[in-house]
């Protein structure tokens, strides 16, 4: 099939002002995808971002973050704030398939014209997910959607910088979840906003605050100290209090003296993330190209050389291939 | 990544009032093991809620599985609400039970595949890979 006429840069631009959602749909697709026409996309919306409250949901499998995103949605919609959502699921790392199933949780929502929902696969790509999920929250935002909220499974470097991306980051626990709260210590609790125990409906949701809190006494904070709340998403018990919350940070953000500093701290995080992604592609692309990966992988294997000079090596070969490479452009 | 790595995105639904959603799911596991992703939404869609899902999914794929024999009424209404909302570039088909009669009808709407009961899941992968739009 013949790509449509909507599918150039300058007419999905147009469309996605217009308010055409099928523009929209169509152009998340594309800086999904990270292609020329996506990236052409992004460049022309980039200066009317930032007029969105953008908010990260993270957490464990399971936790309840759809069930969460969805009841904040409805919250938000009271209060009369259009919202769009975007949802990661894990690819399979065997099939690269994936099964999205995060719009059970929002079905009532489908039919809301305020809101826009879009579900993205992880995909596994190297620092992909970063570059894809922070794209697809600048698209929504620019689109002009109050909220922008973007869901991930709070589990490696990939979905911790994609919170990161947002403003605001909610971390979600559970009730008897007390292993995990210890041991996430250094990972997420650092860059979590605001606390969340859901599922407050089970025994324990007081040990799970509790916990946080004890963790939280030890972590440094500058100027914001995040709240621990419990909600129980499935009825949306706490949520209003929740979305004060996300509102307190965010208005934090916006004027705390702090505002301008933790403003380009956030740009510095997210240009440091999508450099090193690209980064990361490149040289691996270039270690690919001249062969120098694989023997020396074989010679560490076989213990005949350390990793730390073989990893030295392999950086030395990455230079040599992008040294060529500088010479021929 | 380039834009032909990029996987099928089909978007799985199941219209009307039946609540069995087994041979949906079975089927969105298939097409996930080869390779696809699968925006699954549940049971209980309405026509709106799907042609919805598939313009916000951008899906190029949308697979309907009904299990309470009001394809005939409910099919068309999903058409219609797709076409109102401009989404007329994706590969149809339909699942579940339809009877042997009523497939002429099915096909005749636009749904270029049409699976029954007994239908091996590979049958339907092949499908959606040999007829999925590419898109850019
Ligand atoms: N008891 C109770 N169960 C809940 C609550 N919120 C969500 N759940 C249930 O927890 C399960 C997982 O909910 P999801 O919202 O899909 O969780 P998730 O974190 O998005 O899951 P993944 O996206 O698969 O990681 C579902 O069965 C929900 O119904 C709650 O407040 N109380
Ligand atoms: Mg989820």
């Amino acid at each position: 099939m013949p790509p449509t006429t909507i599918d150039t840069a300058d007419a999905l631009v147009e469309g996605i002002t217009r308010g055409d959602r099928r523009s929209l749909a169509r152009a998340l697709t594309l800086v999904e995808a990270d292609s020329a026409t996506g990236r052409a996309v992004l460049a022309a919306l980039y200066p009317r971002t930032g007029r969105a409250q953008t908010v990260g949901v993270t957490g464990s499998a399971g936790a309840g973050k759809s069930t969460l995103v969805g009841a904040i949605a409805r919250e938000q919609r009271r209060r009369g704030r259009s919202v769009g959502i975007i949802a990661v699921d894990p690819s399979s790392p065997f099939s690269h398939g994936a099964i999205l199933g995060d719009r059970i949780r929002m079905q009532d929502l489908t039919s809301d014209g305020g809101v826009f929902m879009r579900s993205m696969a992880s995909r596994g790509n190297l620092g992909g997910l970063s570059e894809s999920a922070g794209g697809a929250v600048d698209v929504l935002d620019a689109a002009g959607f109050d909220v922008v909220m973007v869901e991930t499974v709070g589990a490696g470097q990939d979905e911790v910088e994609v919170a990161n991306a947002a403003g605001t980051t909610v971390l979600v626990t559970n009730p008897g979840a007390g292993d995990e709260i210890q041991s996430m210590k250094a990972g997420l609790m650092e860059v979590a906003q605001v606390m969340v125990v859901n599922k407050a409906d089970l025994a324990g949701a007081d040990t799970a605050v509790a916990q946080l809190r004890a963790l939280l006494a030890i972590a440094e904070h500058a100027a914001w100290e995040p709240p621990i709340l419990k909600a129980i998403a499935r009825t949306g018990e706490g949520v209003p209090e929740l979305v004060d919350a996300i509102d307190r940070h965010q208005q934090h953000l916006r004027e705390s003296a702090h505002a301008v500093e933790e403003r380009r701290l956030l740009a510095e995080r997210q240009v440091i993330a999508l450099a090193r992604a690209a980064l990361h592609r490149e040289a691996l692309a270039a270690a690919a190209a001249n062969d120098a990966l694989a023997p020396l992988v074989a010679e560490v294997a076989l213990r005949g050389r350390d990793p730390r000079s073989a990893a030295e090596a392999l950086v030395l070969a990455i230079r040599r291939a992008w040294a060529v490479e500088g010479e021929r452009s | 990544m380039t834009a032909t790595e990029r996987p099928i995105r089909v978007l799985i639904a199941k219209p009307g009032l039946d609540g069995h959603d087994r041979g949906a799911k079975v089927v969105a596991r298939a097409l996930r093991d080869a390779g696809m992703e699968v925006v699954y939404t549940g049971i209980r869609q309405t026509p709106q809620m799907i042609a919805e899902a598939a313009l916000q999914e951008d899906v190029q794929v949308v697979g309907l599985s009904i299990l309470s024999g009001a394809h005939l009424e409910l099919f068309p209404r999903v058409l219609e609400e797709l076409r109102a909302r401009g989404v007329d570039d994706v590969l149809l088909f339909a699942g579940g039970i339809i009877p042997e009669v009523d497939i002429p009808a099915v096909r005749e709407m636009g749904f270029a595949g049409v699976f029954g009961p007994g239908t091996n899941t590979a049958d339907i992968i092949g499908f959606v890979q040999q007829h999925a739009p590419r898109r850019a």
